[in-house]
């Protein structure tokens, strides 16, 4: 076990499926604006995804924030790597880059 | 305790100082705030890095006086 346990645990979920989304609820019930805009995003283009409630566990919700060196949630990763929050998706979303850059990562999209 | 657009304004500026700045308060809550910065320290970065610069020019502030700050970064057209 490394020095931070709560960064192993983020590894982890962060590998255990190609797109991961740290956010405020659950898909189902986002509790918060930005989180649920991410989430339509994502069920818009097709995209299966894990969601991980920070609200239910403190120490993933403050310790994300440092493993990304980004201050807010949500957070979206990629296989593994951070893609940015709710304005960063938003605009590649907007921009049709999100599309093309789920495909070079290998994460198949619905045609819309 | 929010922060005011000035105040977020003056913050990145002294940290990015030739950040052309435009904020929007979305809520007029002080707390909901749209920023648009554009500057040449930006050209070559990622989104992400972009970000975290102006996350770092709030000093914290970003995440908790600050609840939203819908944000927009861009590198000057040449």
């Amino acid at each position: 076990m490394s020095e931070n346990p709560v960064f192993d645990r983020i590894k982890n979920e962060v590998s255990s499926d190609d797109v991961v989304l740290f956010m405020k609820g659950t898909p189902v019930f986002p509790q918060c604006g930005f989180s649920n805009a991410v989430v339509q995003v994502l069920t818009y283009l097709g995209v299966p995804f894990k969601g991980i409630n920070v609200l239910e566990d403190d120490d993933i919700r403050q310790g994300i924030k440092e493993f990304s060196d980004w201050p807010t949630i949500p957070q979206l990763y990629v296989k593994g790597e951070f893609v940015g929050g709710c304005d960063i998706v938003r605009e590649m979303f907007e921009q049709g880059e999100l599309r093309d850059f789920l495909a070079q990562k290998g994460v198949e999209t619905e045609a819309v | 305790m929010a922060m005011t657009a000035s105040e977020i304004e003056h913050l990145i500026k002294e940290a990015i100082p030739d950040a052309v700045v435009d904020i929007r308060d979305l809520a007029g809550d002080g707390d909901h705030y749209a920023a648009n910065v554009v500057s040449a320290s930006f050209k070559g970065k990622t989104r992400v890095q972009q970000h975290q610069m102006v996350y770092a020019a709030l000093k914290g502030g970003m995440g908790n006086e600050l609840h939203a700050l819908a944000l927009q970064t861009s590198a000057p057209q040449d």
